[in-house]
C-alpha cells in the first residue's frame, strides 16, 4: 500500500496550477482525442499521440470558457473506474478528490458500445458530467449515426458530438460547459438482486462524506478495489462488516463479481446503444467513395506494416533512415560538429572562460564553473551543443512514428521476441525511446504492467541500449571499419538478449501478458510533431539539466578530494585486463558521468595512436555496456528504488569488463586485424 | 459398473481435493460420513478409495473415475451456460442433475458439440477426454479459441478464461464480453483481431483464452 502511495505522488509531478479555479477534468479511454480537446481549451500543451498510453502524467492548464477562467486537467487513459495500470490509477485518484466543476467523458463515437459503460459508472458516482462523442468523422465513415438528443434523454446528462481534430462541435461543447448546472442523474444500470442488495447494505454502512456517491464507492468495495478500501479505512468505517458482505456476495455468484457486474452493465449499454445508434449501408456518394478509397489505401498499408514478411524490412528501413541517417548522421555529425566544435568550442566557451576568470580570481571556483568539467563548460555546453541536437532529432523521428500509429504495430511485431527476454511488446516504447534518452525511457517504464517487467526493462536500458549521444559518438569512432561496427552491434545485441533471457529466468513474478489497441493509421500533422518535440525537449531540459549540473559538482568535489584520481587508477586494472592501456580507466570513469564522454575519450586515444582497431572495438563494447550516465542512474533509483539500482550497478560494472575481456580474447586468438 | 450418485459426488470432491487443492487424504467426518456409511463401503468395494483410520485417499482407479465425474460436471455446466443459456444461480443445481445423465459416450458428444472447452463457467479446468486430444487438429468447432481461427474468420465471443483475476480484468477492459462480434485479422507474430470497431493485438496466451462462436467462413 505504501508503495502505491509513493507511486501516486511521483506521477503527479506537474502540479503547477493553483487550486483557485474550478476544474474541468477530461476522462476516457486512451486514444479518443482527449488531448486535442485539452489543447483547444487550455493554454498549455499536452502531448497528443496516436499511441495508447503515452500520457503518463496529468496535464493541466488554464482556459477561458464562457468568459470564466477554469483549470483544465487531462488525465491519462482510463477504461473503467477500476484501474489496472499505474496510469489509470492516476485518473481514478481524481475521482476521490474535490468535486470539479464538470467531468468531460470523451468517447470514440464509433465505439460507443464499448465506452458507454464508463459513462454509466460516472453517472452512478453522481459526479457532474458531460458526455463528448468524439471522432464523429470516423463514425460516419463507417456509416454510423447517433441520435444525440435521444441519448441525452436516456442518460439524463448533456451529450455533445464533436470531431475535435477538425474543430467541429467544439463551440457547442463550450456552450454546454458554460451553461452547465450540476443535477445528479439517476443510475441507469439494474444489477441483479444479490448485487443490488449488497450495494445498498454496504452504502448504508458508509457514514462519512465522500466525493463520489456511496453507491459507487460500495461497488468499488465489492470489487476489492485497493484505493476505495484505503479511503474507507482512512475514514474508520466498519471494514469488517463490509468485508463480510463482500465475501457473502462473492459466494453467492459462481462468476467473479467484476465479470457479472460488467456483463449486467453492458446489457444496459446495449439497450441504450440499440435505440440511439443507426448503422446505414453506405450510399455510393462521391465523398464517401473518396473516403472509402483513402481507407482502403490505409488498410493496405496497415497490412504491409503488420505482416512480418513486409513489416520487418519496413522496420529496418525506418531504423536505418530515422535513426542511423538522420540522428546518427545528420544530427550527430553535421549539427553537433558545428555547435560543439565551432560555436561553443571556438566562440562561446573561450569568451565565457576568459570573462569568468577575470571576474573570479579563485582557481577552485573557476574549476567548478569553467574548468574541464565545469558547470558552464561541461554541463551547459553538453546539454545545448550535444544533447539538444541529438535528442531533438530523435524526438522528431519518434513523434512522427508515434503519430502515425506505428508504435503499437511495432509492439505487435516484436512481442514474441520480447517475451523471450521477459518483457511484453509494450516494452518496445521505452526501449525505442532509450535510443533517444535512456533517462527518459527509464521514466516511461512506469507504463509497463508488472514490477518484474519494469525491472528487466530498466536493467536492459542501463546495460545495453546506447542513448543518442553515446550512439552518435560511437558510430563516429567505429566508422573506420564496417566489420568493427558489425562486431560491436552483434556483441551488444547478444548481451541484450542473453541478459534479458537470464533475468527473465532469475527474477520471480508472473510473466507479462500482451494486449494493445491498434488505432487506425493516421497521417501525422507537422504542427503537432513540432509542438510535441518542443514540449518533450522542454521536459528534458527541466529534468535532466539539473542532474548534469550535479554531476559537474560531484566531479569537481571528487577531483578536489582526490577520490576520483584513486578511482581512475583502480579502473586502470580492469582496462588492462581487456587489453587496453591503463589510461583507459579515465575514459570509463568519466563515461559514467557523461555517457558519450567516454566515447569521445576513446576517439582521442585512437587518434593519438594508443589503440589498435581491436582495442577500439573492445573499448566501445565495454563502454556501451558500462553503467550509463549518472542522470539515468538517479532516475533508476527514483523509479525502482536504491536497492535495485545498486544491484544493477554491481552487476553491470563487472559484466561490462567480462564481455570486453571475452571479445578481446576471441579477436586476438583468431588474429583479427581491424 | 454403475456407481451411485452419492459415490460419484464423493469421488468428485476427492478428485478436486487431490488435484486442485493438493490435499490427498480427506477426513470422512468432513463429508459427514464414517467408515460404516454405505457409500464408503461401495467405494471401498469398487477399489476406488483406500481407507486409513478415518481418512480416505483415492486409489489409481478412483482418481481416473473422479476425473471423469469432474469432467462431466464441468461439461454439463458449460452446456447449460453456452448452449441452453442458463443464468447464474441456476447453473449449479441444474448441472448436478445433468452430470449424472452424461455418461461415457454422451459426455464426448457434448464435448465435441462445445468445441472441447478447457474451462467451466467458473473458470476451473475441465479435465481432457480422449476426444479432446483427437479433435485438436480438427478445425470445425462450434466454439473455438480465438487462436484457432483462420485469418479472416469471424464470429462472436462465446466465453473466456476467468481463472486469473488480473487477466480477466484486462479482457473486460478491452471490451471482451460474450456476444461481441470478433474477427481474426492475422495470427503471426501476434494475434490481431477486430473487436467491434476496435483493433487489438494480443499474445498467444490471451488468444488461447478467448473462445469464439464461429459464424461465417470467409477467407481472403
Amino acid at each position: 500500500m505504501l508503495n502505491l502511495v509513493n507511486k501516486k505522488s511521483c506521477c503527479n509531478t506537474s502540479d503547477s496550477v493553483q487550486d483557485d479555479f474550478e476544474k474541468i477534468i477530461l476522462v476516457g479511454n486512451p486514444n479518443v482525442g482527449k488531448s486535442v480537446i485539452f489543447n483547444h481549451f487550455s493554454d498549455s500543451y499536452a502531448v497528443v499521440s496516436n499511441y495508447p498510453g503515452t500520457t503518463v502524467a496529468v496535464s493541466k492548464g488554464k482556459g477561458m470558457i464562457g468568459g470564466k477562467e477554469y483549470e483544465i486537467v487531462d488525465t491519462p487513459g482510463m477504461y473503467s473506474l477500476q484501474p489496472i495500470t499505474d496510469e489509470e490509477r492516476v485518473s481514478q485518484n481524481y475521482l476521490f478528490n474535490k468535486k470539479p466543476f464538470v467531468y468531460l467523458h470523451v468517447v470514440d463515437a464509433k465505439n460507443l458500445q464499448r465506452m458507454l459503460p464508463l459513462t454509466l459508472q460516472l453517472i452512478e458516482a453522481e459526479v457532474p458530467l458531460i458526455l463528448v462523442l468524439n471522432m464523429m468523422d470516423e463514425a460516419s465513415e463507417r456509416g454510423i449515426s447517433i441520435n444525440e438528443s435521444k441519448l441525452e434523454r436516456k442518460l439524463g446528462i448533456p451529450v455533445i458530438c464533436t470531431t475535435s481534430i477538425k474543430g467541429e462541435g467544439l463551440d457547442r461543447l463550450e456552450d454546454a460547459m458554460s451553461s452547465y448546472v450540476f443535477q445528479p442523474a439517476t443510475s441507469k444500470v439494474e444489477y441483479s438482486r444479490g448485487i443490488t442488495d449488497s450495494i445498498t447494505s454496504i452504502s448504508s454502512l458508509l457514514k462519512s462524506e465522500y466525493e463520489i456517491s456511496t453507491k459507487a464507492l460500495a461497488q468499488l468495495l465489492l470489487l476489492n478495489d485497493d484505493v476505495a478500501l484505503e479511503k474507507v479505512m482512512q475514514n474508520n468505517e466498519d471494514i469488517e462488516s463490509i468485508a463480510r458482505i463482500v465475501e457473502g456476495t462473492e459466494r453467492e455468484y459462481s462468476d467473479p463479481l467484476s465479470y457479472v457486474m460488467t456483463v449486467e452493465r453492458q446489457d444496459t449499454v446495449n439497450e441504450i446503444v440499440d435505440s440511439v445508434m443507426v448503422k446505414n449501408i453506405l450510399k455510393p456518394d462521391v465523398s464517401v467513395a473518396q473516403n472509402s478509397y483513402t481507407s482502403s489505401i490505409r488498410e493496405r498499408i496497415d497490412k504491409l506494416l503488420i505482416k512480418p514478411v513486409t513489416g520487418i524490412p519496413i522496420l529496418l528501413l525506418v531504423l536505418y533512415f530515422g535513426l542511423y541517417k538522420f540522428v546518427g548522421g545528420f544530427a550527430a555529425g553535421t549539427v553537433v560538429d558545428y555547435l560543439e566544435g565551432t560555436l561553443f568550442g571556438e566562440m562561446i566557451n573561450p569568451l565565457v572562460i576568459d570573462s569568468f576568470n577575470s571576474v573570479v580570481p579563485y582557481p577552485i571556483i573557476q574549476d567548478l564553473f569553467v574548468g574541464e568539467y565545469g558547470i558552464l563548460t561541461q554541463a551547459v555546453t553538453y546539454a545545448i551543443a550535444l544533447i539538444m541536437p541529438l535528442v531533438g532529432a530523435f524526438f522528431i523521428v519518434f513523434s512522427i512514428i508515434e503519430d502515425t500509429g506505428y508504435l503499437p504495430r511495432l509492439a505487435m511485431l516484436i512481442d514474441r521476441v520480447f517475451k523471450k527476454i521477459g518483457m511484453s511488446g509494450r516494452a518496445v516504447i521505452p526501449m525505442v525511446l532509450g535510443f533517444g534518452c535512456a533517462t527518459m525511457a527509464t521514466m516511461v517504464t512506469r507504463t509497463l504492467e508488472t514490477r518484474r517487467e519494469k525491472i528487466i526493462a530498466s536493467m536492459l536500458l542501463a546495460l545495453a541500449i546506447p542513448c543518442s549521444a553515446q550512439l552518435g559518438v560511437i558510430l563516429g569512432v567505429l566508422s573506420f571499419s564496417g566489420t568493427a561496427l558489425v562486431i560491436w552491434a552483434v556483441a551488444i545485441g547478444l548481451e541484450l538478449l542473453l541478459i534479458g533471457y537470464l533475468s527473465s529466468k532469475v527474477l520471480p513474478g508472473e510473466s507479462p501478458s500482451f494486449f494493445i489497441e491498434m488505432p487506425p493509421l493516421r497521417l501525422p500533422k507537422l504542427s503537432n510533431v513540432l509542438v510535441k518535440t518542443y514540449s518533450r525537449m522542454q521536459w528534458y531540459f527541466l529534468e535532466v539539466l539539473p542532474l548534469f549540473v550535479i554531476a559537474s559538482v560531484l566531479i569537481w568535489l571528487g577531483r578536489l578530494t582526490g577520490i576520483f584520481q584513486t578511482a581512475v587508477h583502480l579502473l586502470g586494472y580492469p582496462s588492462q585486463w581487456i587489453g587496453l592501456p591503463a589510461e583507459a580507466g579515465l575514459m570509463f570513469f568519466y563515461g559514467f558521468f557523461r555517457r558519450d564522454f567516454g566515447a569521445a575519450g576513446l576517439f582521442d586515444m585512437y587518434n593519438a595512436g594508443m589503440l589498435t582497431g581491436v582495442n577500439v572495438v573492445v573499448a566501445a563494447i565495454t563502454l556501451t555496456l558500462f553503467m550509463p550516465c549518472i542522470a539515468q542512474f538517479l532516475v533508476t533509483v527514483k523509479e525502482r528504488g536504491i536497492k535495485i539500482a545498486l544491484a544493477m550497478a554491481t552487476f553491470i560494472f563487472p559484466s561490462a569488463f567480462a564481455v570486453g575481456f571475452i571479445v578481446n580474447y576471441l579477436l586476438t586468438t583468431f588474429g583479427v586485424v581491424l | 459398473m454403475k456407481m451411485s450418485e452419492d459415490a460419484e459426488h464423493i469421488l468428485e470432491k476427492m478428485w478436486v481435493h487431490a488435484n486442485e487443492e493438493m490435499n490427498d487424504s480427506v477426513d470422512l467426518a468432513s463429508f459427514g460420513l464414517n467408515v460404516h456409511s454405505p457409500v464408503v463401503q461401495e467405494l471401498l468395494d469398487a477399489g476406488n478409495v483406500v481407507l486409513n483410520d478415518s481418512h480416505i485417499m483415492l486409489s489409481e482407479d478412483g482418481n481416473s473415475n473422479g476425473k471423469t465425474v469432474v469432467r462431466r460436471r464441468r461439461l454439463a455446466e458449460r452446456l447449460l451456460v453456452d448452449v441452453l443459456n442458463t443464468k447464474g444461480k441456476y447453473v449449479r443445481s441444474s448441472s448436478c442433475e445433468f452430470e449424472h445423465i452424461l455418461h461415457r459416450g454422451i459426455d464426448e458428444n457434448v464435448c465435441i458439440l462445445l468445441g472441447h472447452p478447457r474451462t467451466c463457467p467458473h473458470g476451473k479446468q475441465i479435465p481432457e477426454g480422449r476426444c479432446c486430444e483427437k479433435a485438436r487438429e480438427e478445425l470445425e468447432h462450434v466454439v473455438s479459441p480465438l487462436s484457432a481461427l483462420q485469418n479472416g474468420q469471424s464470429g462472436r465471443i462465446a466465453y473466456f478464461d476467468m481463472r486469473e483475476e488480473k487477466k480477466m480484468q484486462k479482457m473486460l477492459a478491452m471490451g471482451v464480453l460474450p456476444g461481441i462480434p470478433v474477427s481474426l485479422v492475422q495470427s503471426y507474430p501476434s494475434y490481431v483481431f477486430d473487436l467491434n470497431h476496435t483493433r487489438y493485438a494480443v499474445d498467444t496466451e490471451i488468444a488461447n483464452s478467448i473462445y469464439v462462436r464461429i459464424e461465417e467462413n470467409q477467407r481472403f
